[in-house]
């Protein structure tokens, strides 16, 4: 009776009784939730275009974050190296194509997948040979991001936003709009919609396949870019970002893997449930929940929607 | 010349339906497990026995486990290393509460508790599949990590929160604990991977093996003619996890002597994953090509640098190394995204019509 208390009522007595707890927990939720999501849409860009399960996102989002702060510690500019880690995000997402997508053309799913593996391995080692292997501090400062926190009063006590959260949902939130628009209107848009929708279909009118990988891979740097700099100016630059992206695998399936509204949505709520579930009913279990929640959340959802939220319905013949 | 099926007449259906029906392959196989149980222990120094053989073995008994679950059954699976550790735990838990347990009945029913786990997080397995189901078996990974830390009954309330591994002694002879020689060590698992993937083997080619195959194929054919996919998936959870739970066990008593949750963690399934995608997915020889490539290759490539006398600090080899494997990763998967096993074969076939190729 004590355990089902705890369970079912306690911790709604505790949000009721504290709402500006729950109002900054649920803020806390929604910006990691939206990181989450920023690194599932990587994820998605790429398994929309090319059918690839890209493990490599996240050490993308590493890796550009570290030759963003690599190269302004060698004093180049900060803007300047903005534009040069998107060159060199440019130059990977071609190198990778040529290199690897285009020899592994038409092998099983799982293959790729392995392969992408083997770049996250190089990644890691190329990133530690040329930066070193310490956490970086983000040139925040440099890129004009905001920083401090705003304070305000509600409901008899405080909530406080830091303004580099506001600024990452901000930041998101374009992005994700302009990717949409990107999509939606422009003709490279179209013909990317055309690949994730069958390849052989799209080839026939006279797609370029290749191109639009390395559009895609390009695309999914560029994401991973943002990522990498957002996530680096709320902790620091550093490999441990890493295990940080497993965290958009359960994102993702919520979502399904075609969707980007399902990543934006699926991130959301894992990003929320997760912090409400730590802080709520995590010290009943002993803390530490957090690392295996948002793999269950995602569990039960499946167990409903086996394609995802948003995902395409799953038809099997025979 | 010599490796010629010409004038072996099959005479029965048991002869006709042998794993090696050629006589050379039996031969082969004969000389290999002769080198492996008499000839390295004697040749070999202690350092390649304990830093190289009994590894590779542990790896190759946790590949064929994930073999079966992903090459053979289909079911894509990131949760190896926490069922390892479920067998470590549980062997930790069986030799401490009966100190006069033998250890390797302890190791071989350490894995009986694993398959109970796995087959419990295989639930999800019939609703949930392909790259999905990876995720779902994440949450497994996760959680039983979780569990290792955070229940200290695990490591009966051990303020390191470690499994230190008491000593055991098989026929008078000390087996685990700091004093076993890596001779005895790597007898001892060499004879529990050689039972094991015999019985593996003859389970795959029977029956079950065949029902394991038919849903990986396709799984609503398998249905349609008559197998049953609940009981399938979760026996080939069950029997995958049992074979890493024994890895495991063995991993910690017989290589660690002592070892942190940490060991268990998503770092362990991927490479074990990797093993077995890079040896051949459905081919249990390919698991230990894969143990050994996947294993075997840092430490060659790390050596190999530091013998070249080049003088480059220790990082920076560690960094060479790991794009090095990264990029032959790559490679090799353009080279036979079929696994070295196809590369076994398709050398086999060479030479049995050498040399007149046709």
């Amino acid at each position: 009776m004590n355990l089902l208390y705890a369970i079912f009522i306690d911790p709604f007595v505790q949000m009721g009784g504290a709402p500006d707890l729950l109002v900054q927990t649920l803020w806390e939720g929604l910006v990691a939730g939206v990181l989450y999501a920023l690194i599932a849409l990587g994820f998605v860009l790429i398994f929309k275009a090319s059918g690839v399960f890209n493990f490599a996102q996240g050490i993308m989002v590493v890796f550009a974050a570290l030759t963003l702060v690599g190269l302004h510690e060698k004093g180049v500019p900060a803007f300047l190296a903005l534009a040069m880690t998107i060159a060199v995000m440019y130059g990977l997402a071609f190198a990778v194509e040529r290199l690897m997508l285009r020899p592994l053309v038409n092998q099983p799913d799982i293959i790729l997948f392995m392969a992408t593996f083997g770049l996250t391995y190089f990644l890691i080692g190329l990133g530690e040979l040329v930066f070193g292997g310490n956490p970086k501090v983000m040139i925040a400062d440099a890129l004009f991001l905001p920083k401090g926190a705003i304070e305000f009063k509600f409901a008899g006590g405080f909530v406080s936003l830091q303004k580099i959260d506001i600024a990452a949902a901000v930041i998101a939130s374009i992005m994700v709009v302009a990717l949409a628009t990107f999509f939606q209107v422009t003709r490279i848009g179209r013909a990317l919609r055309a690949v994730a929708d069958s390849h052989k279909a799209a080839l026939s009118v006279g797609i370029s396949l290749e191109q639009i990988w390395v559009i895609v891979w390009f695309a999914a740097g560029v994401v991973a870019l943002t990522t990498g700099i957002m996530w680096g100016a709320r902790s620091e630059v550093s490999f441990s970002l890493q295990i940080v992206s497993l965290k958009a695998l359960p994102v993702l399936i919520l979502g399904g893997f075609t969707s980007i509204p399902g990543a934006i949505v699926g991130g959301l709520i894992i990003g929320i449930g997760e912090k409400i579930g730590e802080f709520y009913w995590g010290p009943l279990l002993g803390s530490g929940i957090e690392s295996w929640l948002a793999y269950f959340i995602a569990l039960v959802f499946l167990l409903f929607r086996p394609q995802g939220l948003f995902g395409e319905k799953i038809i099997e013949r025979i | 010349m010599l490796y010629r099926e010409a004038g072996q007449f099959k005479e029965s259906y048991a002869a006709d339906m042998a794993i090696f029906p050629i006589r050379q392959d039996r031969i082969g196989l004969a000389i290999i497990l002769v080198a492996a149980f008499v000839g390295v222990p004697l040749a070999a120094s202690d350092f390649v026995l304990a830093v190289v053989m009994v590894p590779l073995l542990i790896f190759a008994l946790a590949a064929i486990g994930l073999n079966i679950l992903t090459g053979y059954t289909g079911l894509l699976s990131l949760g190896t290393g926490g069922f390892m550790g479920v067998g470590a735990f549980a062997c930790y838990k069986l030799t401490t509460a009966f100190p006069d347990l033998n250890i390797v009945v302890c190791i071989l029913t350490s894995g009986v508790v694993a398959s109970a786990v796995g087959a419990v997080f295989g639930l999800p397995s019939l609703r949930i599949k392909g790259f999905y189901l990876a995720v779902a078996t994440l949450s497994a990974q996760f959680f039983l990590d979780w569990c290792f830390v955070r229940i200290p009954w695990l490591v009966n309330h051990n303020v390191s929160g470690a499994i230190e591994v008491p000593i055991r002694t098989l026929f008078g002879v000390a087996v685990t604990g700091p004093n076993a020689s890596p001779q005895v060590r790597y007898l001892v698992i060499l004879a529990i991977v050689t039972f094991l993937t015999w019985i593996a083997s003859n389970l795959l080619h029977g029956r079950v093996g065949r029902s394991f195959m038919a849903v990986r194929d396709m799984d609503i054919a398998a249905e349609l003619i008559g197998i049953k996919l609940y009981q399938t998936k979760l026996l080939a959870f069950a029997v995958s996890s049992y074979y890493c739970g024994v890895a495991g066990a063995l991993m910690v008593f017989l290589w660690y002597g002592s070892a942190e949750p940490a060991v268990f963690g998503i770092d362990q399934s991927f490479l074990i994953l990797f093993m077995v995608i890079i040896g051949c997915l459905g081919s249990l020889v390919g698991s230990f090509f894969g143990a050994a490539l996947i294993y075997g290759l840092p430490i060659a490539l790390r050596n190999g640098l530091g013998a070249l006398g080049l003088q480059i600090p220790a990082a920076t080899v560690e960094h060479l190394t790991l794009m090095t494997v990264g990029g032959l990763i790559v490679l090799f998967l353009i080279i036979e995204p079929h696994g070295l096993a196809r590369l076994w074969q398709i050398g086999k076939q060479k030479l049995r019509v050498w040399p007149f190729p046709y």
